[in-house]
């Protein structure tokens, strides 16, 4: 059996040497997927999708972009657990503010829907 | 800095808990994360323009749920005339081609910088800022059809909701300055690549942190591209 090199991010210490080099082709086949879900969300929107199947798959491949881009471009897949989850965590804290605005969002709907009408501007 | 120094630091029972303590505490050669200074001040910036970023997305779905106006149909609004038909939403799609690809061409860029390649480096750095450069001026582009032909205005337009275009021009327009900002600062770090500065450093971090700024741009394209434009 062929032993596995570790992989070793080049900023893994501070004044570390870069041990192992990124795979060329890793960014390649990153780089065509980026394309390849672009393509798809491109045509989610072409073909008249509408609907929550819409908004599931638009959301899903913006989602799965971005995870492209952050772990591999970004390096993220390789730093260190404490680094990766100082940032990665915050940014959870939308998803409150998110469901917080989703429910005021839909309660002054009802309210201007209910004292104005719908389609009055 | 010897060794016995830095224990002394980093041993809170040596440290007394008062404001000197605090200092020290804050001044000692602490290290929580194993990566250079620059790389993690750089992320963290990020991580607040993340928040900002999440701030105008999160609004403008506050705002899109709140209006008893339709929304704009953005198929039709950016769509782009191609020999008598209409192509939905093309000239975004061209843009998104080329911001991807110029995020391509920087991580080729950091990995020629890993392997200290100045001119393959500097080269592909200047791709990145001329894919930057093209990505701004078609956005100004969509900017000028949109205010000139489609009249759209941040009060108001007549393919529906008044706000459209009020978060239109703040979100694509902060993200726009991300991007110029993005290519100022990519051909300072090119020049300085080409110069050899890094190779009489014997360091090139600077140019992973500098892609680190531009996969960020790239990174909250995607998400513009998928709420405001497609969702």
């Amino acid at each position: 059996m062929e032993q596995k090199k570790p992989f070793i991010h080049p900023s893994y210490y501070p004044g570390e040497t870069p041990e192992a080099e990124h795979p060329f082709s890793l960014y390649m086949s990153a780089w065509i997927l980026l394309f390849v879900l672009s393509a798809f969300s491109y045509m989610v929107d072409y073909a008249g999708v509408e609907g929550y199947l819409r908004w599931f798959l638009v959301t899903i491949f913006a989602f799965l972009k971005a995870g492209i881009v952050v772990g591999i471009f970004m390096h993220m897949a390789w730093e260190r657990m404490a680094f990766l989850y100082a940032i990665m965590l915050p940014p959870l804290f939308l998803l409150a503010l998110v469901g917080i605005l989703a429910v005021d969002g839909a309660f002054v709907y009802y309210i201007r829907d209910l004292f104005m009408g719908v389609n009055t501007p | 800095m010897s060794n016995s120094s830095l224990n002394q630091a980093t041993d809170a029972t040596l440290v007394p808990d008062n404001l000197k303590g605090l200092v020290a505490d804050w001044s000692s050669d602490v290290q929580t994360f194993k990566v250079r200074w620059s790389k993690a001040m750089m992320w963290i910036f990020l991580l607040s323009d993340t928040f900002i970023f999440g701030s105008f997305l999160s609004s403008y779905m506050a705002v899109r749920l709140t209006t008893t106006v339709p929304w704009p149909d953005t198929s039709t609004v950016f769509a782009l005339h191609v020999g008598g038909t209409e192509v939905p939403l093309l000239l975004i799609a061209i843009m998104t081609f080329i911001l991807i690809s110029s995020s391509g061409t920087m991580a080729m860029g950091v990995t020629a910088a890993y392997k200290k390649q100045r001119v393959k480096t500097g080269v592909l750095i200047l791709l990145t800022a001329l894919g930057g450069l093209a990505f701004v001026g078609m956005q100004a582009f969509e900017w000028t059809k949109l205010i000139t032909e489609e009249g759209i205005r941040p009060w108001g337009n007549e393919y529906g909701a008044h706000q459209f275009g009020g978060f239109f021009f703040m979100i694509t327009g902060f993200h726009g300055l991300h991007v110029s900002i993005g290519v100022i600062y990519l051909s300072i770090v090119a020049k300085r690549v080409l110069e050899g500065r890094y190779d009489r450093l014997d360091d090139y971090q600077i140019v992973e942190v500098a892609g680190l700024y531009w996969h960020f741009v790239d990174l909250v394209w995607i998400f513009i591209f998928a709420f405001f434009y497609l969702w």
